[in-house]
């Protein structure tokens, strides 16, 4: 077994594999509620505790539990921590927990959190899980953020509004109105503002990675020049 | 005259794709004329704020892309898209409402996908239904016909200094939704009872006709999705009619009403989204069609050339796959229906 490297996690989850840009995972909740920047956050938070805990419990059992069953085996680890997310939204951010409705049970089915759970969790020890369940939270809840924010915006004109639905009275005049008198345009708010808006989330990062890409390839050694013939077979004496 | 004839292909057209959509353009005149004669300059406003700002988004948008501003622009496309999205908002349209419209158009529906030829949507409709799902009322509120408002009122409307509420009335085909089932009220609105159809919309509908005829003639387009588009509205309209003709529009009303004949021979006919076999745009035209008659019968908007079109957009290439036709020498391949 090769050495753990927390930085490479790290990165995987935050950037080079992120669960919404790069793996395209859990598209039903990250299209669905990120209407707003609170209602992504919200459910990004939501999917963030539970992917932790889910990669904490799997990994501690990973070499009790047999092949054959692990799959319900996560199931069930999964849905007992959904239903305690959900027990705790319903709590402690009640019209949050109201306007994510649905989609809170439905982290269930988010495939990220099988997905780690069946490909990192079951296959490292506990921190590494615990570290990679962390990351990739973060990054799915980062899209999340920002997805909302880009749809709040574009669709409302507004930023932060009703945070204080999340973090209490403290954060009720968190709202930033960018644009006065909006008019409000009603795309940004509808499923397709949300697809069109992962596509450019997507691309940024692409255009990103190209860019840093084509800077690696500027710092790297010149080609030799001056071969005199291309030879397509045999060596290259 | 020489009468000697060079080697085939003897074509008389140039072939070059500025040429047809220039055609389509000047085609589209009539239809303009009579939309500027019954509800006012603001139409022409449009068309012409429309395609100042599609040459330009897309003038800007292939620089960005890197691409030869000079000789893309000269195929005209982005010409016929501003104008059909011009054509087809209302006349009171601030100018925003254009703005946005033409540049998601361009933007989103065109150059994202790749371009011209590339596009799987209808780029001007895909402006359309962007405006009418984001802004319902402002992309309902047309003049009553013969209603104009004065050049002056139609610029201040232009620039959102004035509010269309004073201007705006029902189309007839609003009418209709709303008192659909009643004989007496359908009776009593005259917006109903023009020539042939709904007033000032049978004028609109018959110079958009026209210039499709025009366009037939000159080869511009084929008879198939026109033709398919047309049978596909009128019937189910004729069969509905004839068994209750108090909830269901007579097919006239259907044919000469909204954006009918300016869909059927501009808008279906984008060589581009549509389907490209025979029998395919046969089939393409007729769902078109159907889908207008049933939206406008039984759906939420008044009218729906532009979801129709986008629709049966997403279906063209499967169209195109079943009825690709026999190759000379070949049986017809197994696809598994048809």
């Amino acid at each position: 077994m090769s050495e753990i490297d927390y930085g490479r996690i790290t990165r995987d989850g935050l950037w080079s594999n992120n669960p919404a840009t790069v793996q395209i995972l859990g598209l039903c909740p990250l299209l669905a509620v990120t209407g707003t920047v609170v209602n992504g956050m919200g459910l990004g938070l939501a999917t963030l505790g539970v992917l932790t805990a889910s990669n904490l419990l799997v990994s501690l059992i990973r070499n009790t539990i047999t092949e054959t069953v692990r799959l319900p085996v996560f199931v069930m680890i999964i849905a007992a921590l959904v239903t305690l997310t959900e027990m705790i939204m319903q709590a402690y951010t009640f019209e949050l927990y109201q306007i994510l409705g649905i989609f809170i049970p439905l982290i269930v089915t988010n495939c990220t959190i099988l997905g780690r759970a069946e490909s990192f969790a079951a296959r490292n020890p506990v921190l590494p899980a615990l570290v990679d369940g962390f990351m990739m939270g973060t990054g799915f809840l980062v899209v999340l953020v920002l997805l909302g924010g880009m749809r709040e915006l574009i669709g409302q004109g507004t930023l932060f509004a009703d945070m204080d639905l999340l973090f209490g009275p403290v954060a009720a005049d968190w709202q930033i109105k960018v644009v006065e008198n909006y008019r409000g345009f009603l795309f940004a708010v509808l499923p397709p503002g949300a697809f069109i808006g992962l596509g450019l989330i997507i691309a940024g990062k692409n255009l990103i990675d190209g860019r840093i890409e084509a800077a690696r390839q500027r710092h790297r050694a010149p080609v030799e020049q001056g071969t005199k013939r291309v030879r397509t077979t045999g060596k290259v004496g | 005259m020489s009468l000697i004839l060079g080697p085939a292909p003897h074509t008389m057209q140039q072939g070059d794709t500025g040429a047809f959509m220039r055609q389509v353009v000047y085609a589209t005149g009539p239809g303009l004329a009579v939309l500027t004669w019954i509800f006012g300059w603001g139409t022409l406003i449009n068309v012409l704020w429309a395609v100042i700002v599609a040459v330009a988004v897309e003038a800007l948008v292939l620089t960005m892309r890197g691409r030869d501003v000079r000789f893309f622009l000269s195929d005209w496309s982005v010409v016929v898209t501003g104008l059909l999205l011009g054509l087809s908002l209302p006349p009171t349209s601030p100018w925003w409402l254009t703005l946005v419209g033409v540049a998601f158009a361009v933007i989103v529906a065109k150059h994202l996908y790749g371009g011209l030829g590339m596009n799987p949507f209808n780029p001007a409709m895909v402006g359309y239904a962007l405006l009418l799902v984001s802004f319902p009322v402002a992309m309902t509120a047309w003049i009553a016909p013969f209603d104009v408002p004065t050049f002056s009122e139609s610029v201040a409307l232009f620039l959102g200094q004035a509010s269309p509420d004073a201007f705006s009335g029902a189309t007839p085909l609003d009418t209709f939704r709303t008192w659909a089932g009643d004989a007496q009220a359908l009776a009593g609105h005259d917006i109903l009872h023009g020539r042939i159809a709904g007033r000032g919309w049978e004028w609109v509908n018959a110079a958009f006709l026209l210039g499709g005829l025009y366009l037939l003639a000159r080869r511009i387009i084929n008879w198939h999705i026109p033709a398919g588009f047309l049978a596909g509205l009128a019937l189910p309209a004729l069969a509905f009619w004839l068994v209750d003709d108090v909830r269901y529009a007579d097919p006239l009303f259907h044919l000469f009403g909204g954006g009918t004949m300016l869909g059927a021979f501009f808008i279906a006919t984008d060589p581009v989204s549509a389907a490209t076999s025979n029998q395919g745009r046969l089939i393409y035209g007729a769902l078109i069609g159907v889908l207008i008659w049933v939206i406008r019968s039984f759906g939420g908007y008044p009218d729906a050339v532009a979801f129709a079109v986008l629709l049966m957009n997403l279906a063209a290439p499967t169209l195109d796959y079943y009825t690709r036709p026999r190759t000379y020498g070949h049986d017809k391949p197994d696809r598994g229906i048809g």
